[in-house]
C-alpha cells in the first residue's frame, strides 16, 4: 500500500494523546492509594490533559487531509455498526471530549466523593472519569487497529497483532512524553514513568518483531491463477489495459526501492526501541537534586517518535494488496 | 432477488477495448458528473475509468496463448467494500444487486477501495469521490431508449458478443445457462467476495482422428487402378463393417 502521510500522523499522533492521558490516570490512581503524591496535583492533571487533547486534535488535523471531501466529514459516523472505519470516527471525539472534561474538573476542583466521604479513595469523580477514558482510549486503539486488522485480504494486517502494536507502540509514545512531562511538574514521577515506558516499549519490541517475523512467513492466498482463473503456472501480464498510470497503479504501491524500504524498517527497529530507551535510560540517570535532564528526555521522545512514523510507513508499505496482481505490466 | 451481472466470454475477447470506450464515453457524459482525465496526450496520462482490457500470456513460447481479460467491478453479493465505508455513500441495491456510490454522500477516505481485493474502485482526482462501474444503471431502466438498448454501454459495444449482461440469480436466464454450461467460474474465489460477474474460460474445439480416418481407404479410384493400389495390409473398415 502506498503510505500516506495524513494516516501515518492521524495514527501516530492520537497514539500519544491516548498514551499520555492513560499516563496521567495512571498517576492519579497511583496517588488515590498512596503510591505516589503529586505536589500540585490541579496543574498536573489539567496542563497534561491539555497537551494530551492537543495531540489528538493535531492527529484529528492531519486526518482531514486524507479525505477527499473534508466538509462532508460528519457523514463519516453514519455506519457505526459495520465500519471500524465509522466507530473510530466516533471514538476519537469522545475521547477528546473526555480527556477535556477530566482536565476541566481538575483544574476546577470539581471533584465530589460519589461514593461517600468516608471512603479511603478521594477523588472518587475525577477517578471515575478516568475509568471511563482509560476504556474509551483502548477502544479508540482498538477501532484504529481494526480498521486495518479487519481487511482479510489485505494478509499483512489481518492479525490481532496489528491492534496490540497499536495499543503498545501509542501507550509507549505517551508514556515517554509523560516522562518529559513529569520531569518538568512533577519530578517524582520520573521514575515510575520511565520504568512504564521501558517496560511497555520491551513488551512492544516483542510483539512488533513477531508481527515482522510473521509476516515474513507469509503465504499469499491470492495469485495470477486466481486473479483471472487461469490453471497454469506460467502466467504473464503482458498489459495492464493503460500505458499512463491510474489511481491504482498510485494508491497500492509503495513506489520506493527495496533499499529504501530496508532502510524504514532498520530505522523503526532502532529508533522505537534501543536508541529511545538508551536516551531515556540516560535521561533517568541524569538526575541531580531532584532534576532531570529535560533535553535526554525530549531527544528520547523525539526520536522515539520519529521511529513511529518510520514505523508506520513501514507498515502500509509491507502490506501487499491483491489487487497489484493485475497492475504490474504497463501496457 | 434479481443480481443483474456480466458474463465474460474470454474464448471471444479480442483485447479490443471498444467496451472501454465505449463505457467512458457513456459515464463521462451523463448527470452524474465526469469521469476525470489529466494530460491525456501529454507526457504522463492518467484518467479514472470503470472498466480495463488487460493481456496475459499463458505458457512459455512457443506455446503461448494471449488472454484478453477485461475487468470492473463484479458486483460481489457479498461485496467487502460495502460495509466498510463509513457515510454509507456505497451500498448494493436490494433490487438489483447493483452496487453503488452515493457520489454525494462519499467523504473520499478511499477506505472501500482497499477492501476491494480486485482493483475495481478508483477515485476520481478531480471530483475526489470513488467512482466504479454502476452496471449503467443509468440506461439499463430507461424506458426512452428502444428496449435491446436497455444494456450497459459496454455490452453493446462489443463487437465479438463476448459480453452479456443479464440476472444470474434467474437459472433459466442466457448468463445462468452459459455459466452453468460453459463452465463460467468466479475471480479470486479464495475472499468468500461471491463476484455476481462470471468468466467463461478458454474453450478449445479438440476432435481425435485416427490415423485411417486421414486416408480414404475405399476410394474407389484405387480400385479402378486410376489410382496407386491399396498400401493398407490390413481389412479396412468398410472390409468388416456391413454398413
Ligand atoms: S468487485 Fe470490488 S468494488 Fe465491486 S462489489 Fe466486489 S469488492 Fe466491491
Ligand atoms: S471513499 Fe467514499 S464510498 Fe469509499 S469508503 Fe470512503 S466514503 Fe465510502
Amino acid at each position: 500500500m502506498h503510505p500516506a502521510f495524513s494516516v501515518i500522523f492521524l495514527t501516530t499522533l492520537i497514539g500519544v494523546g491516548q498514551g499520555l492521558f492513560l499516563a496521567l490516570f495512571t498517576a492519579q490512581s497511583y496517588a488515590a492509594v498512596g503510591f505516589i503524591s503529586i505536589d500540585n496535583p490541579r496543574l498536573f492533571y489539567s496542563v497534561g490533559s491539555l497537551l494530551s487533547l492537543g495531540f489528538l486534535i493535531a492527529g484529528l488535523f492531519a486526518s482531514f487531509f486524507h479525505l477527499g471531501h473534508p466538509e462532508r466529514a460528519w457523514r463519516s459516523a453514519a455506519r457505526w455498526r459495520t465500519s471500524w472505519l465509522s466507530r473510530e470516527v466516533i471514538a476519537l471525539p469522545v475521547m477528546m471530549g473526555i480527556v477535556f472534561i477530566y482536565g476541566l474538573m481538575h483544574y476546577m476542583g470539581w471533584n465530589p466523593n460519589i461514593i461517600g466521604a468516608s471512603n479511603p479513595l478521594q477523588g472518587q469523580l475525577t477517578l471515575f472519569v478516568g475509568i471511563l477514558g482509560t476504556i474509551v482510549a483502548f477502544t479508540l486503539f482498538l477501532c484504529t487497529g481494526m480498521i486495518y486488522a479487519c481487511i482479510k485480504f489485505l494478509q499483512e494486517w489481518h492479525t490481532p497483532l496489528t491492534v496490540i502494536n497499536y495499543i503498545l507502540l501509542g501507550t509507549a509514545s505517551g508514556f515517554m512524553f509523560a516522562t518529559l512531562y513529569a520531569a518538568y511538574m512533577a519530578p517524582n514521577l520520573v521514575t515510575m514513568y520511565g520504568t512504564w515506558t521501558i517496560i511497555i516499549t520491551l513488551v512492544a519490541l516483542v510483539t512488533r518483531v513477531w508481527a515482522l517475523i510473521r509476516n515474513a512467513r507469509i503465504k499469499h492466498r491470492s495469485s495470477l491463477q486466481t486473479a483471472i482463473g487461469v490453471r497454469h503456472t506460467g502466467i504473464v501480464q503482458k498489459s495492464m489495459g493503460m500505458m499512463g498510470g491510474s489511481f491504482n497503479t498510485r494508491e497500492y504501491f509503495h513506489g520506493t526501492s527495496p533499499e529504501f524500504f530496508n532502510l524504514m524498517k532498520w530505522s523503526f527497529l532502532v529508533l522505537v526501541f534501543p536508541a529511545a530507551l538508551i536516551l531515556l535510560w540516560l535521561g533517568l540517570e541524569s538526575e541531580t537534586n531532584g532534576h532531570y535532564n529535560t533535553k535526554l528526555l525530549a531527544l528520547a521522545f523525539a526520536v522515539q517518535y520519529a521511529g513511529l512514523v518510520a514505523e508506520r510507513w513501514f507498515f502500509f508499505a509491507q502490506a501487499k494488496h491483491p489487487q497489484n496482481l493485475y497492475y504490474q505490466t504497463v501496457g | 432477488m434479481t443480481q443483474l451481472a456480466l458474463i465474460i466470454d474470454l474464448n471471444v475477447c479480442v483485447g479490443c477495448h471498444a467496451c472501454v470506450t465505449s463505457c467512458k464515453q457513456w459515464n463521462t457524459s451523463g448527470p452524474a458528473g465526469y469521469l476525470s482525465d489529466d494530460n491525456p496526450y501529454g507526457a504522463d496520462p492518467t484518467g479514472t475509468f470503470f472498466n480495463r482490457v488487460q493481456s496475459f500470456e499463458i505458457g512459455e513460447y512457443p506455446n503461448t496463448e494471449t488472454v484478453h481479460f477485461p475487468k470492473s467491478c463484479l458486483h460481489c453479493e457479498d461485496p467487502p467494500c460495502v460495509p466498510v465505508c463509513p457515510t454509507g455513500a456505497s451500498y448494493k441495491r436490494e433490487q438489483d444487486g447493483i452496487v453503488l456510490v452515493d457520489y454525494d454522500k462519499c467523504i473520499g477516505c478511499k477506505y472501500c477501495s482497499w477492501a476491494c481485493p480486485y482493483g475495481a474502485r478508483e477515485l476520481d482526482e478531480h471530483m475526489k469521490v470513488m467512482k466504479k462501474c454502476t452496471l449503467c444503471v443509468d440506461r439499463i431502466y430507461d424506458e426512452s431508449l428502444p428496449e435491446n438498448e436497455r444494456r450497459p454501454a459496454c455490452v453493446l459495444a462489443c463487437p465479438t458478443n463476448a459480453r452479456l449482461f443479464g440476472d444470474v440469480h434467474d437459472p433459466d436466464s442466457e448468463v445462468s445457462v452459459k455459466i452453468r454450461e460453459e463452465g463460467g467460474y468466479q475471480l479470486m474465489p479464495e475472499w468468500g467476495t461471491n463476484p455476481a460477474n462470471h468468466y467463461l474460460p478458454r474453450r478449445k474445439q479438440k476432435i481425435t482422428i485416427h490415423e485411417d480416418e486421414l486416408i480414404r481407404a475405399d476410394n474407389p479410384l484405387r480400385k479402378e487402378g486410376t489410382h496407386p493400389p491399396q498400401v493398407i495390409e490390413e481389412p479396412t473398415l468398410d472390409d468388416v463393417t456391413s454398413w
